[in-house]
């Protein structure tokens, strides 16, 4: 079975790379480019029976730094 | 007085702080990540920078999870003191023995110079040789130095006089121009800047030595 988890800076966290991107995508001609956020996609491969919240403790862990990082977790 | 100096997989600052230190007058010894204990009698931990573990994941996020680091905890809690410079403060960050976290610079690139650091308190071991508001060239050499935390945290850090140093410019958008943190009990300092590569005639500068004899005189002092 899989789980991925999607890691993101939380609302509010300055996004430098994010800022970036979408600097580079105006100057690309993409106009409306509003906002871009650049995260972390994990994909872990885990033994059946392997609980989300056992992942979510992970996340907790490691996968995610809470202080500044939301988490997103989806099962299968 | 003794100092260890943990040395990680992709430190690279390890053997200038145990120079440091030892110049200082500490005897040194070097810790590897995998060791579950820390040499017994010790003062002082120094956690080096570099990119342990090659920045994965997070800067300091791997090696905070690694054998040493639960020494390192069990050192801190016992009221030891704990020093950590670049990536060794990422580290101190990622084990929450200092609160906040260091983000990407906010101009995206890293950043090597020699920067003005403003010393903001004398009021910590760390700190007690140089005087208050005196200005350092220390230099820097990062990615992630951007110091963010949220508003109650930085609340805290200024009303408890924990900011030991600030930025004069703002090279890296950190809050507030945060270059270095101290813990509530003042044993714990982390800073982006490496005083310990500006502290000997031979690197330009002695700036950061007083960091250094500050330890020393405040250890034997202890």
């Amino acid at each position: 079975m899989r789980a991925t988890v999607t890691v993101m800076l939380k609302q509010g966290v300055l996004d430098p790379q994010g800022e970036a991107v979408r600097r580079a995508l105006g100057a690309l001609g993409f106009d409306g480019v509003e906002g871009v956020r650049q995260g972390k996609l994990i994909e872990l491969d885990l033994a059946d029976g392997t609980t989300e919240a056992q992942v979510t403790e992970m996340c907790e862990k490691l996968l995610a730094n809470t202080v500044i990082e939301s988490y997103r977790v989806e099962m299968g | 007085m003794r100092a260890a100096v943990l040395v990680f997989p992709g430190s690279n600052c390890d053997r200038d702080l145990a120079v440091a230190f030892r110049n200082a007058g500490f005897d040194v010894e070097m810790v590897w990540h995998k060791d579950t204990d820390l040499p017994g009698g010790l003062d002082i931990v120094g956690v080096p920078g570099g990119f342990s573990y090659g920045d994965y994941l997070r800067c300091g996020a791997i090696a905070a999870q690694s054998p040493i680091s639960g020494a390192l905890k069990a050192h801190a809690a016992r009221g030891g003191y704990v020093f950590g410079v670049c990536n060794g403060f990422q580290i101190l960050t990622e084990t929450r023995l200092l609160p906040g976290a260091l983000l990407q610079n906010a101009g995206v690139k890293y950043i090597c110079k020699t920067v003005t650091l403003r010393v903001e308190t004398t009021d910590s071991a760390f700190t007690n040789a140089y005087t208050a508001g005196a200005e350092i060239d220390i230099p820097i050499a990062h990615h992630e130095g951007n110091y963010q935390a949220d508003a109650e945290t930085l609340a805290r850090l200024r009303g408890e006089d924990r900011v030991a140093f600030r930025y004069l410019d703002a090279p890296n958008g950190s809050t507030d121009r945060i270059a270095g943190i101290l813990s509530e009990n003042r044993r714990v300092l982390g800073m982006m800047p490496h005083p310990e590569r500006r502290a000997e005639p031979a690197h330009g500068g002695t700036d950061g030595a007083a960091l250094f004899t500050s330890l020393s005189e405040a250890l034997v002092n202890a």
